[in-house]
């Protein structure tokens, strides 16, 4: 399993490397989005429920970029056959996916969340709230990488691919948004508060529901 | 050669929505014996290596492979079987060293195994080179290496001369050719080629096998009627 997973993921990111498909398209997704948000919300600065409500809007939709072009190269080139043919379990395709995913996810936030902050968040948030951003950062974006590896899994082998990511992927992570932007609204409140572990809690079952949903019904999502 | 077949199928059936695409096909073939599979396009010959690719599942009858069931025992087929489609299974921004070491890896094959068979198929000096630049020959016989990198017991080979010039056909022979010892089942569309090439001939049509017999037994003319 390990072995698989690790040949998968090596030639994901040569892929990525070699011919960008989703990390450049996310990231410039985001930071169109958010100067759209800076001029059309009529205001020069944005801080508590409606800053982590522009933040998670602008990081989700960029998520459904990614999520279209996870398996596309897989798909396109016979790749996924090539995967299917191997003595592997199937379940080293979702581990593999899911990390490149996430990855894919962090690359972006890395360009994306300072981009945020220097064109619509008023406040300056201190070490301690940065922290606390990324904790939440990292368990949403695992419950939208194990989701986009599904969906995207799935809407690969369709022609409409582009129209059945975001609609099944959207309302399965409607938990993940509320959640996130719930934990996150008083990390960029003016008076910076901490988050509420509850929200951190929901964001963990959230991964670990999915996760094993996603290691239940995988196998059937990529075989005839 | 073992007493239990390699292939066994039996009223073997499979659609593609409203369409059959293979219909209550029936055959055995030994161990070491190769079937070659005739048929226009569309009868069903890609289907058939698909299924027993373990890639497709059949909607009716039963198939069984190196002694096991499909579907239900397919993983167990999976490092035993190679495949050798119309799509060559390999990434056009990898190089052709890179697109075997891939698959060395998910089959637990060593790179040097992938690094012969590149020098075997001449393929050793371009290497390095992505493989959208290779010609469609070079791809091919790239995806003769990616096949055989695992030393399979059973060859699923989907026209696989397609694409190469008389040299490069010298050149895969050892490895797809009778003389690799092993299993093999080919699609054709050269009668002629074809049944010199193996030991038993099935001739689908619209799905159904309109021929099945040993190559011996089987005049060129019955198979190009397959075609009219």
């Amino acid at each position: 399993m390990r072995r698989a997973v690790s040949a998968l993921l090596r030639k994901d990111l040569q892929l990525e490397l070699r011919a960008p498909q989703a990390v450049p398209a996310m990231a410039l997704f985001s930071i169109t989005t958010l100067v759209v948000f800076h001029f059309a919300i009529q205001r020069g600065q944005v801080e508590g429920d409606l800053a982590a409500g522009v933040l998670w809007v602008t990081l989700l939709f960029a998520a459904m970029l990614g999520t279209s072009r996870l398996f596309v190269a897989d798909h396109e080139e016979g790749g996924l056959d090539g995967f299917l043919l191997a003595p592997v379990d199937r379940t080293a395709l979702l581990v593999a996916k899911a990390i490149s995913m996430f990855s894919y996810l962090v690359v972006v936030e890395i360009v994306a969340v300072p981009a945020f902050a220097i064109m619509l968040l008023g406040p300056t948030p201190g070490a301690g709230a940065l922290a606390q951003l990324v904790l939440v950062l990292v368990l949403a974006d695992a419950g939208v990488a194990l989701v986009g590896t599904m969906v995207g899994a799935l809407a690969v082998q369709t022609r409409a691919r582009d129209l059945l990511v975001p609609l099944l992927a959207l309302p399965l992570l409607i938990p993940v948004v509320i959640a996130a932007a719930k934990a996150t609204t008083p990390l960029l409140a003016a008076s910076a508060g901490d988050v509420e572990a509850r929200w951190l809690l929901i964001l963990g079952l959230y991964d670990l529901v999915f996760g094993l949903l996603a290691y239940a019904v995988f196998d059937f999502l990529v075989e005839d | 050669m073992e007493a239990a077949p390699a292939i066994e199928l039996e009223g073997l059936t499979r659609r593609y929505g409203e369409r059959v695409a293979l219909r209550d096909v029936t055959l055995s073939l030994p161990y070491g014996a190769t079937l070659v599979v005739f048929g226009p396009n569309g009868a069903g010959k890609s289907t058939l290596l698909r299924i027993l690719a373990t890639l497709l599942r059949p909607h009716a009858g039963t198939a069984r492979v190196l002694g096991r069931d499909l579907p239900g025992e397919g993983w167990a087929v999976r490092g035993s079987v190679g495949l050798l489609g119309h799509a060559p299974l390999l990434y056009r921004d990898l190089t052709g060293r890179e697109n075997l070491a891939y698959h060395a890896r998910l089959h637990g094959v060593g790179l040097d195994r992938a690094e012969a068979l590149l020098e075997q198929v001449g393929l050793a000096t371009r290497a390095q080179d992505k493989v959208h630049t290779y010609s469609r020959g070079m791809v091919q016989r790239l995806a003769v290496c990616r096949a055989v990198l695992h030393d399979p017991q059973l060859l699923l080979l989907d026209e696989p001369r397609a694409n190469l010039d008389p040299a490069a056909r010298e050149i895969v022979e050892p490895l797809i050719g009778a003389a690799s010892g092993r299993t093999r089942v080919i699609t054709s569309h050269d009668p002629a080629g074809g049944l010199a090439d193996a030991d038993v001939a099935l001739g689908l049509r619209d799905g159904s096998a309109a021929l099945l017999a040993p190559v011996r037994e089987v005049d060129p003319a019955q198979v190009g009627a397959l075609y009219r």
